[in-house]
């Protein structure tokens, strides 16, 4: 046999790396994002969200009702992972990640990420139909009970139990004890709860009915607030359980994960161009900071890291829209690099921005406190990569 | 035929197959077959008809080239070629007239004649424009050319240099350049190999001594020369930057097979800069991956000097883990013998050489602190730093 000859080689290349998905932004794609950039523009200004995270205007610590309203119900938002026969809009991830990358532009208080990404593909993944439509038109919302910093991968959580009380009907059971940390669960009115039994299940707990408690927590990220949850004899209702349980927990924090990594391609995008907008205006030494070399450079070097970052978070994306045999590496290499670069992108906004930029009364520190609470969120990057030197074989020793 | 259809997949593979039943690629000889698949304008089907294409979608190129090989056809031999496919053809393509097209391209795609780029100098690297190389018009309309240029590669093996080169000293530098197709068979072109510190000698330096240049071989008009050359040097970039690659195809591919085979070399601190890099090359293969969809769709953006960027930062890191990975064998060398390579080969050497090569990524094509200001400038709409040499004829820039 004659060894191939370059072209062939390079036909062979071509064709392996053409097998992968798109990684463009469909014309669907762009008019979503712009629809609810136009929505966002209008109502998550800065001067919008800042008072309601801060508490100044008296609204709570919670999301922006009027404004998830608007996003899920008006733009129909909430319905693009939920499938038609439920009412839904029958989209993918892809059309979904781009939602979650502009609401990461706005740090918008609202519970996108935890109720129509992840709840609702574990709902729909545990097969149970039942609350689907209406969190598809936006009028219930619902909330993975985990501590927001579990990693896909994780053991089932096992710090909730059925416990021995008197079970209500309808086959609902009670359960018991405690969730640290939880995101989107403040304002949600179901919550699903991954509890310890015979076997572990997975449970809807309604947040109207007694035995529910939820502590607001004062959390780093002011924009998604966190709160503890604890189940005093709560009644359950039972929607799966053993294998069907752990892989409806397992999608919910990849689908969390990839979410995440778009939101953090937003975050770090908005970042930069604040940032930019301010260097080119900002003078001091008779010109614009944006003409010396030192905070160009860095810009530039931020603008490649968000080139890198968009081709990740689109493939991972992609790969779950056609669930994709490489979604597991998909979604550890996009979260691994869009948290790190939302992160730096932040941190360099500040940086760039000096005093005004280091204020209560500016923005920057919103997105700093959002891009380092989701490097932690579904995983931190370090977690990730650990996933991945398993996934490709890179042993560690 | 008429131009007013788009040609699509099947229309180029149902091309192929007719050209190939007239030419069977067994039995005609290689140069002919590839001249007449140039005059049938399957060479580069993007490029216009009567040029080597058919106007056809880029993207219908990877189909092109694919149905070929799979026929067992010959290959033009694209990797000596690099500097006249990459950046000579579209420059030509682009500013060249009529007969200059006529002339050139059909050579140069088949091969037959080869190109080097005769670009920078001792005196002129990262600010190209102020090059100092002459051409001054003789009495008989010819341009005569003297001067010295440097980091040529493919000189020693070339028919043909594109020359950007001063043609007019009294006007601030980038408006005094001129752009010609420079013979290198003159007898006043001089190359001699430039070592490298890897030992080889990819490169040359290239002496200009009364280079008589006919007009007719001027690209673009009188002064026009840092345009055109502008075009060439984005071309450039996108084609260092831009190859397609399967996971695990480039650099990465050699360190994670070696920390495979060598468990004994396994510490922590290697296997977390070994997996960050790893993400990293992956993630910016994705990204080449999806600059050339967004080409192939027509969207073209200036991602291409973001993979530039990229591609030598993870080589040199990439290759310094390697040549650590190594551990003993780390200190022995392959080979300081000065070879005359084409073109920067990584694969095949040991890690050392890769180490040391991979210092020339941020240098060669654009140095990575240039390509950072373009980036901040003409994609971030950064203001320029204070200019001092801006509106200052050429000849009274202090040198």
């Amino acid at each position: 046999m004659t060894a191939p000859t370059e072209a062939e080689v390079e036909a062979e290349e071509q064709a392996a790396a053409d097998r992968a998905p798109d990684l463009l932004y469909s014309e669907t794609e762009t008019e979503l994002r712009d629809s609810v950039r136009s929505l966002l523009a209008a109502r998550a200004k800065p001067e919008d969200v800042l008072p309601r995270a801060d508490g100044s205007n008296d609204t709570g610590p919670g999301a922006d009702t009027a404004l998830w309203h608007a996003l899920a119900a008006d733009l129909g938002c909430a319905s693009l992972l939920v499938p038609e026969d439920d009412d839904g809009a029958g989209a993918s991830f892809r059309e979904a990640a781009t939602v979650a990358e502009e609401l990461g532009r706005w740090v918008a208080p609202v519970p996108y990420l935890g109720s129509a990404i992840v709840a609702t593909l574990v709902l729909e993944s545990a097969g149970d139909h039942r609350h689907l439509p209406e969190l598809a038109r936006g009028d219930v919302t619902a909330a993975l009970a985990v501590g927001f910093e579990t990693a896909p991968g994780a053991a089932y959580p096992l710090t909730t139990r059925v416990s021995g009380s008197r079970a209500g009907d309808g086959g609902t059971v009670r359960l018991r004890g405690q969730v640290r940390g939880v995101a989107d669960a403040l304002d949600a009115d179901l919550l699903l709860v991954p509890a310890d039994g015979v076997p572990h299940g997975l449970y809807v707990v309604g947040t109207g009915t007694g035995g529910v408690r939820r502590t607001p927590v004062t959390s780093l990220d002011m924009t998604r607030p966190l709160c503890d949850l604890e189940f005093d004899d709560a009644e359950a209702r039972p929607i799966a359980s053993g294998r069907a349980a752990a892989d409806a927990f397992q999608l919910g924090l990849i689908a969390g994960a990839a979410g995440l990594a778009a939101e953090q391609l937003g975050i770090a995008e908005k970042c930069l161009e604040m940032t930019v907008a301010y260097v080119k205006e900002r003078r001091q030494f008779a010109r614009p900071i944006g003409s010396f070399q030192g905070l160009k450079h860095r810009l530039a070097d931020l603008w490649v890291a968000i080139t890198q970052a968009r081709a990740a978070a689109r493939y991972a994306a992609a790969c779950l829209a056609e669930g994709d045999d490489d979604t597991p590496v998909a979604v550890a290499l996009a979260k691994a690099q869009c948290g790190d670069i939302a992160v730096h992108a932040a941190e360099e906004c500040v940086q760039m921005h000096g005093g005004i930029g280091f204020t209560w009364e500016h923005p920057a520190h919103l997105y700093l406190k959002r891009a380092k609470a989701d490097s932690i969120g579904f995983g931190t990057s370090s977690q990730h990569r650990a996933t991945l030197a398993t996934l490709v074989n890179l042993p560690k020793s | 035929m008429l131009n007013n259809t788009v040609l699509t997949t099947a229309d180029i593979q149902a091309k192929v197959k007719e050209f190939l039943a007239a030419h069977d690629p067994k039995e005609t000889p290689r140069l002919d077959f590839l001249r007449a698949r140039y005059d049938a304008g399957l060479a580069w089907v993007h490029y216009p008809e009567g040029r080597g294409g058919l106007g056809a979608p880029r993207a219908l190129q990877t189909v092109t080239d694919k149905a070929f090989a799979a026929a067992g056809a010959p290959s033009n031999d694209p990797g000596i070629q690099v500097i006249g496919l990459g950046m000579a053809a579209p420059t030509i393509l682009a500013f060249g007239s009529a007969e200059q097209q006529e002339r050139w391209l059909r050579p140069l795609w088949t091969g037959e004649e080869i190109w080097c780029q005769l670009f920078s100098e001792p005196g002129a690297g990262s600010d190209l424009a102020s090059l100092a190389t002459r051409a001054e018009r003789s009495d008989d309309g010819d341009w005569i050319v003297n001067g010295q240029k440097v980091w040529t590669s493919l000189a020693h093996q070339a028919r043909w240099a594109i020359l950007v080169a001063r043609t007019d000293p009294d006007v601030p530098k980038h408006q005094g350049l001129s752009y010609f197709v420079c013979d290198m068979t003159d007898p006043g072109v001089d190359v001699r190999p430039l070592r490298q510190l890897t030992g080889e000698a990819e490169f040359n330096e290239v002496f200009l001594t009364d280079v008589r240049i006919p007009d007719s071989h001027r690209i673009a008009q009188v002064g026009e020369g840092w345009k055109v050359a502008q075009g060439t040097l984005m071309n450039e970039r996108v084609a260092i930057g831009g190859a397609g690659i399967p996971r695990e195809g480039g650099m990465i591919g050699l360190v994670a097979r070696a920390w495979r085979q060598h468990p004994e070399r396994r510490t922590p601190g290697l296997h977390d800069r070994l997996v960050r890099l790893w993400a990293e090359a992956e993630v910016a293969r994705l990204a080449g991956l999806r600059l050339r969809q967004q080409l192939a769709a027509g969207q073209p953006g200036p991602e291409g000097s973001a993979a530039k960027v990229t591609f030598a930062r993870l080589n040199q890191e990439i290759s310094g883990l390697d040549v650590e990975l190594a551990g003993a064998d780390g200190l022995r060398y392959d080979d300081w013998s000065m070879r005359r390579p084409a073109h920067a080969e990584f694969l095949g050497r040991d890690p050392g050489f890769r180490y040391l090569r991979a210092k020339g990524n941020s240098i060669e094509g654009g140095t990575s602190e240039v390509l950072r200001n373009i980036i901040a400038e003409r994609v971030l709409g950064l203001p320029s730093e204070p200019r001092v040499d801006k509106d200052v004829p050429w000849k009274d820039l202090p040198r």
